[in-house]
């Protein structure tokens, strides 16, 4: 077994710096890595490029990053539910880069796959296939997409182990294991880490070789953005 | 005249039995509460979930299980998780037999713009462009006209595309409209509403060519 665990975060974040780019897990709230997102905040590098669905909320998830004015540039596919963000975008203090939610999944799996770029149809014909190479198959139009390179992906798991294999829970999968082994290095937090062995081979959802450092995150918040409900009858 | 709840009862008629759909975040996401209980449906979220069921009861949210729209749900026997790339693998693949979504514009000749308003709103495509671009069968849900009582349905949008040449069917406040090859062909009436209301409230092409009844609902 090789070993990829970490005492800590502050271990797992070693070699981040000033102007890198990262990738991060997790759709609105759901299953991102919050405490890798704690320390780079109280790291404090600056000029980040920014992997991401969304931006998070004014004060939590990557809003934490925002507010610090840590951010250079954005690349998400939905970024609605952050002022702070908006008010930078329109200021022009931050780049935002608008991709479709799945030519982001993708652009993370080229990376992870070693496929130098994908030709997919979403975007043909609108703005976001502007200036980008376009090619014809069996009549229909797609548009060229280059893999992401990152010096660092940042992944949230519900349960890890010493040799880096994961298990996501629910839709706090989501975009998390399309970034392991898609960066430089992968950084994996997890709710439980478990002795090696615990985990059913069968089960796991991203084999540890995609994953250089694994830790047991020492907070989760959770938070919720949109609590919905229905009545008891 | 429909309301919010009108447009999505039309639109699940169109529901049909064994069909994996996709629903959009407003009008679309009503539908699910309409469809019939004798038909075997499973509504994907491209945040990756298939086999979505209703809100939680107080007390029993989960942070991890929500829906595209952020909301907190749950599921129905049956029900699988994924990444988001499995995720657009259905939507962009074909697997997902029907796509309804919103819109701000949508022009005679089936492209839709939902993403962008140049200077005023930018929030993202989000999974939009993916869905629009592979799906063979569409249906946008709306109001007929805008807020400030101009007409949705265009000659040619004025916004940023989300996609071009692909909305296959409309269903507004005020009718039921396909898109042919040679414009806005009109379909059914509102309950009460007149043809030539549905005209004035109409700038692209509308095609009538014959006499056109009014919604069941």
């Amino acid at each position: 077994m090789i070993n990829k665990k970490v005492a800590n975060v502050a271990i797992a974040l070693d070699g981040v710096s000033d102007n890198m780019t990262f990738m991060f897990g997790g759709f609105g709230l759901s299953g991102i890595p919050e405490n890798a997102i704690a320390e780079l905040v109280k790291l404090n590098i600056k000029g980040l490029s920014c992997i991401s669905n969304n931006a998070g909320v004014d004060d939590f998830g990557l809003g934490l990053l925002l507010q610090q004015k840590q951010v250079k540039k954005m690349i998400s596919s939905y970024v609605g539910e952050n002022d702070e963000f908006e008010r930078q975008m329109l200021s022009g203090e931050l780049d935002v880069e608008l991709i479709p939610q799945g030519t982001l999944a993708e652009r993370c799996r080229a990376a992870q796959a070693g496929f130098p770029a994908i030709y997919t149809p979403a975007g043909y014909g609108t703005e976001v296939a502007e200036g980008k190479e376009t090619r014809e198959f069996d009549g229909k139009m797609y548009v060229l997409e280059h893999a992401f390179k990152a010096d660092f992906a940042f992944v949230k798991a519900w349960k890890g182990d010493a040799a880096g294999n994961l298990i996501f829970k629910g839709t706090a999968r989501n975009f998390n294991p399309n970034m392991c082994g898609g960066a430089k290095i992968t950084v994996a937090e997890v709710e439980e880490l478990v002795p090696v062995g615990d985990l059913d081979p069968n089960q796991i959802h991203i084999p540890g070789i995609f994953v250089q450092r694994i830790f047991q995150g020492e907070i989760y918040e959770k938070r919720i953005e949109q609590r919905t409900v229905r009545q008891r009858s | 005249m429909l309301d919010k709840n009108g447009i999505a009862k039309r639109i699940a008629k169109e529901v049909q039995n064994g069909y994996y759909v996709n629903l959009g975040i407003g009008i679309p996401t009503l539908v699910a509460n309409f469809v019939r209980e004798d038909i075997e449906v499973e509504f994907q979220s491209e945040n990756g979930v298939l086999g979505m069921g209703p809100f939680p009861f107080e007390g029993e949210e989960d942070a991890d299980i929500i829906n595209a729209g952020k909301q907190t749900i749950t599921t129905l026997p049956g029900a699988s998780f994924f990444d988001s790339a499995t995720s657009f693998s259905m939507i962009r693949g074909k697997h997902v037999d029907l796509t309804i979504l919103g819109a701000m514009e949508v022009s005679e000749n089936g492209d839709i713009a939902n993403w962008k308003i140049p200077g005023k709103m930018v929030k993202g495509m989000g999974g939009a462009m993916d869905l629009v671009a592979s799906a063979e069968n569409i249906i946008v849900a709306m109001m007929h006209t805008n807020r400030a009582g101009a007409s949705k349905l265009l000659k040619r949008c004025s916004l940023p595309l989300t996609g071009v040449g692909c909305v296959k069917k409309i269903v507004t406040n005020l009718a039921v409209i396909e898109v042919t090859e040679s414009g806005f062909k009109l379909l059914e009436r509102a309950p009460g509403v007149s043809v030539e209301v549905i005209k004035d409230a109409t700038e692209g092409h509308l095609i009538i060519d014959r006499v056109i009844p009014e919604m069941e609902l």
